[in-house]
C-alpha cells in the first residue's frame, strides 16, 4: 500500500491478522503449555516451589532449585512421605513480589498443593507470605526475615529451616564489638532485608556499648559502588557490609580498590560474596576479614559427617563449588533452608499421619510442635529448635576468616545466644 | 575524606559513567537522526555486546587482555550483525513506519532479552579486565582500567567523528540524515544505509558494553539503565545531532556522578529527570537542535 507521498506504509490484512491469531491459539492450546492445568490430583505430596530462577536472586534460585530436587529425591527414593511420593512443582517466581504472589495463587488453585517452600528474598516474602494466608496454605520461607517471628504473618507460614535475621545479628554483635571494635559504619542493601541489619545490629551495638556511626544505605538493583564509599566515616573501627543482587561482586572489589591494603576491620555477611570465587585476584584485601556465615562453604577441619553427606547430594565440592564446574559458586549459607525445611515438612507429615489436605490443620500444629530437631543428615547445618509462638527456628551462626583465600570458622555462637522473648504466639490463631 | 578529594573521585566516577553513556547515546541518535527510527531495543544490544564479551573473554585462553581486545573487535561486529538482520527482517518490512518500529522494537527487547535468559541464564558473569592495577592516591585507590575507559571512549569518539566527517560513508549518512528524498534521487542506496546506520548504532552500544563489562558484570537485564540513560541524553543533546549527545552524556554522567557523591544516586536520577523534562518544556528539540527547515 501506498500513502500521499509515494512511501510504502505499513499494512496487515484481515487474512494475515486470522492467521497469526490461529496460531497462537493453538499455542496457547498446546499441551507444552496447558500440562500444569491437566496435572492430575493423585495419590502424592505436591510442593510447589516458587524459586527465584530469574531476577536479582537468580543466583540463589539456581542453588535452592538443585538443593530441592536432591533433597526430594532422597525423600522419595526412601519411600516419600507416609507412603506417597513427593510432586515437587517449581516456578520461576523472578525475585518480583508481584510475580511472587501470582504463583503462590497458582500453586494454591490449580495445583492444589500442599504446601509452598522455599521463597527467599524479604520482599518477596513480604508480599507472597499474606496472600498464602489468605488462600490458608502452608506456606515456608527459606528467607533469614525477621517479619514472620515479628508477627507479620498468619499462622500458615514457617520458617523451620534458617534462622532470622534478628537473632544472627544478636548472636554476632557481641563478639564484633569485643573483638573488633565499638564504632562501625554500616553499608545495607536499601530494601527490608537492609533494614533489618540496620535496626537489629544498631540496638545489639547499643546493647553493647558501642555505636553505627555512619549508614550507608545501596539499593539492591546497584551496578556501581565507589560512589557511595566517600561516607564511609575513616574513624570507625569496623566496617559492617551486607549486600545482594547481581552487582555483589562489583560492590566488593570496588571496596577493595577504595581501601587498597590499609582499611578498618571489615566484618560481612557473606551474603556479599555468595555465589562469588573468593579466589578472585581482585579481592585479596578481603584477607583476615570475617564473615558472618550460617553454614561454612569451605569444608572445615571437623566437617560433620553430616555436611559431607549433605555436600555430596546438592553436588558441591569442599570449596562450596558446584562438582561438576568450579566456577560455578553456591549459595551455601542459605541454600541448606531449602533442604531442611523439606525434612522438616517430611517430620511434620509424619507425626501428623498426613494422607491429604482434609489433615491441613493437624499437619500445621505438627509443624509448630516440631520442638528440638538434632543435627543429622536431615539437618546437616546443624541443631534446630522450633519456637512453636513465633514459627522461627533457632540455630547456630559462625563467624569465619578469609585465610588464603577460604573462610575459616573462628568462632560458632550457641542457639541461646541467639534466642529472644517471642513477639507474638500464632499458635493461638485460628486456622 | 576532605571537599577536594572528594569532588575529584565524584568527577572520575561521572566521567567513566559519561564514557559508557556517550558511545551507547552516539549509536541511538545516530539511528534516530539517519532513520528517524526510535530503537526500544537499544539497550538490548547493549547487553548483548557485554554477553557476547563474556563469551569472547571465557573461551579465549591465554591472557585476560587477548580476551578482551578479541571482544572488544568481535563483540561489536557480532551485534552489528544482528542488528543488521533485525533491519532486514522487521524494519523494512514495515517501512520504517515511526509508530510500527516502535512496537517492533519493544518487540524485539523482549525476544533478545529472553534468548539470552534462555542461553546465557539469569547470572551475573564477571568479564577479567585487561589490567587491574589500582593506582593508589593518598585518599583512596582507583582502578586503572576506569581511566582506560575514559581514554577509550575519547579515541573511539575520534574515530566516529572522521568516518562521519571525513569519509564517503559518513557523507553518505549525513546525506540520507539531511533529505531523504533527494538523497534517493541522487542515487544514495538509502536503504542500504539505512541498514549499515543501523548496524552501527548497535555496535556503538555493543563497545560501550565491552569496556563496562570489565567492571561490572554482564546480566540479561543491564539493558535497561543504558537505554533510558541514552533516551535522557538524546532528547536533552537534541534528537540526531552528534555534539548535542556528546555534550548532554558529560553533562548527564558528571552531575551523576557528583550528585550521587555528594547527595544520593536517587537525587541524580531525579534532577536528570527533571532536567529533561524543562529542556522538553523550554527547547523541545534539545539543546543543540537545528531551527526545523
Amino acid at each position: 500500500m501506498t500513502d500521499k507521498t509515494g512511501n510504502k506504509t505499513f499494512n496487515l490484512t484481515r487474512r494475515t491478522a486470522l492467521k497469526g491469531l490461529a496460531a497462537g491459539t493453538s499455542l496457547i492450546l498446546s499441551p507444552a503449555v496447558l500440562r500444569h492445568g491437566l496435572a492430575h490430583a493423585g495419590e502424592t505430596i505436591k510442593l510447589g516451589a516458587p524459586i527465584h530462577r530469574t531476577g536479582i536472586g537468580a543466583a540463589y534460585g539456581r542453588w535452592y532449585e538443585r538443593v530441592a530436587n536432591a533433597a526430594v529425591k532422597i525423600i522419595n527414593d526412601g519411600g516419600g512421605i507416609n507412603g506417597m511420593p513427593i510432586e515437587l512443582i517449581i516456578e520461576d517466581d523472578g525475585t518480583d513480589p508481584k510475580r511472587g504472589t501470582e504463583v503462590v495463587e497458582k500453586f494454591a488453585t490449580e495445583y492444589k498443593v500442599d504446601a509452598i517452600f522455599g521463597q527467599l528474598f524479604s520482599h518477596v516474602v513480604a508480599a507472597a507470605a499474606p496472600r498464602a494466608g489468605e488462600l490458608k496454605v502452608p506456606y515456608l520461607m527459606c528467607s533469614e526475615t525477621h517479619q514472620l517471628a515479628a508477627g507479620g504473618f498468619s499462622r500458615y507460614a514457617f520458617q523451620p529451616g534458617i534462622t532470622d535475621v534478628k537473632s544472627q545479628i544478636a548472636s554476632m554483635a557481641p563478639w564484633v564489638s569485643k573483638n573488633l571494635g565499638k564504632k562501625v559504619t554500616m553499608i545495607y542493601p536499601d530494601y527490608a532485608f537492609g533494614y533489618g541489619h540496620r535496626d537489629f545490629f544498631s540496638a545489639a551495638m547499643k546493647e553493647q556499648g558501642g555505636e553505627v556511626s555512619t549508614l550507608i544505605p545501596v539499593p539492591p538493583t546497584e551496578t556501581s559502588f565507589s560512589r557511595y564509599f566517600p561516607q564511609i566515616d575513616p574513624s570507625s573501627d569496623v566496617i559492617y557490609h551486607v549486600m545482594v543482587g547481581p552487582g555483589v561482586l562489583t560492590f566488593v572489589k570496588e571496596l577493595g580498590e577504595f581501601f587498597g591494603s590499609s582499611h578498618p576491620a571489615i566484618f560481612g555477611f557473606v551474603d556479599s560474596i555468595e555465589a562469588v570465587d573468593l579466589a578472585t585476584p581482585q579481592l585479596s584485601f578481603l584477607e583476615d576479614s570475617y564473615f558472618w556465615e550460617a553454614a561454612p562453604r569451605y569444608a572445615q577441619a571437623d566437617q560433620t559427617e553430616f555436611d559431607k553427606f549433605y555436600r555430596e547430594a546438592v553436588g558441591v565440592d569442599a570449596n562450596g563449588a558446584s562438582t561438576s564446574d568450579p566456577k560455578d559458586i553456591s549459595t551455601y549459607s542459605h541454600m541448606f533452608s531449602v533442604w531442611e525445611t523439606l525434612f522438616a515438612i517430611k517430620s511434620a507429615m509424619e507425626a501428623a499421619d498426613y494422607k491429604g489436605v482434609e489433615q491441613k490443620e493437624a499437619f500445621i500444629e505438627a509443624l509448630e510442635n516440631l520442638g528440638t530437631m538434632e543435627a543429622s543428615n536431615e539437618h546437616p547445618q546443624g541443631k534446630k529448635v522450633m519456637d512453636p509462638k513465633t514459627h522461627q527456628a533457632f540455630g547456630v551462626q559462625n563467624i569465619s576468616q578469609v585465610k588464603s583465600s577460604k573462610m575459616e570458622v573462628v568462632y560458632t555462637t550457641t542457639i541461646e545466644e541467639g534466642m529472644y522473648e517471642p513477639e507474638v504466639d500464632y499458635s493461638k490463631m485460628s486456622l | 575524606m576532605g571537599f577536594g578529594p572528594f569532588l575529584f573521585l565524584a568527577t572520575l566516577e561521572g566521567l567513566v559513567q559519561a564514557s559508557v553513556l556517550v558511545l551507547t547515546a552516539v549509536g541511538l541518535s545516530l539511528v534516530f537522526g539517519v532513520m528517524r527510527v526510535v530503537n526500544v531495543a537499544h539497550g538490548e544490544f547493549f547487553m548483548l555486546g557485554a554477553v557476547i564479551a563474556w563469551f569472547v573473554a571465557t573461551n579465549m585462553p591465554g591472557d585476560p587482555a587477548i580476551g578482551f581486545i578479541a571482544a572488544l573487535i568481535i563483540s561489536p561486529l557480532a551485534v552489528g550483525a544482528v542488528a543488521y538482520v533485525a533491519d532486514r527482517l522487521i524494519l523494512t518490512r514495515l517501512n520504517y513506519n515511526p509508530e510500527a518500529t516502535i512496537v517492533a522494537t519493544i518487540g524485539l527487547l523482549y525476544v533478545i532479552q529472553q534468548s539470552v535468559l534462555m542461553t546465557y541464564g539469569a547470572d551475573a558473569r564477571p568479564v577479567d579486565p585487561p589490567f587491574y592495577y589500582t593506582i593508589r592516591l593518598p585518599w583512596f585507590g582507583y582502578s586503572s582500567y576506569k581511566l582506560f575507559v575514559i581514554a577509550a571512549a575519547c579515541v573511539l569518539l575520534g574515530v566516529i567523528w572522521f568516518v562521519l566527517k571525513r569519509t564517503k560513508w559518513g557523507l553518505l549518512m549525513r546525506a540520507t540524515q539531511f533529505d531523504r528524498e533527494t538523497a534517493l534521487a541522487f542515487g544514495i542506496p538509502v536503504r542500504k544505509v539505512y541498514s549499515f546506520v543501523f548496524a552501527i548504532g548497535a555496535g556503538l552500544a555493543a563497545i560501550g558494553a565491552v569496556l563496562i563489562v570489565p567492571i561490572q558484570q554482564a546480566h540479561y537485564l543491564m539493558g535497561l539503565d543504558p537505554l533510558l540513560l541514552s533516551f535522557t541524553v538524546v532528547i536533552i543533546g537534541g534528537l540526531g545531532s552528534i555534539q548535542g549527545t556528546i555534550f548532554a552524556a558529560i553533562l548527564i554522567g558528571l552531575s551523576d556522578g557528583i550528585l550521587s557523591v555528594f547527595f544520593s544516586p536517587t537525587l541524580a536520577k531525579i534532577v536528570s529527570t527533571l532536567f529533561v523534562a524543562m529542556v522538553l518544556v523550554f527547547k523541545p528539540n534539545g539543546l543543540f537542535a537545528k531551527a526545523k527547515r
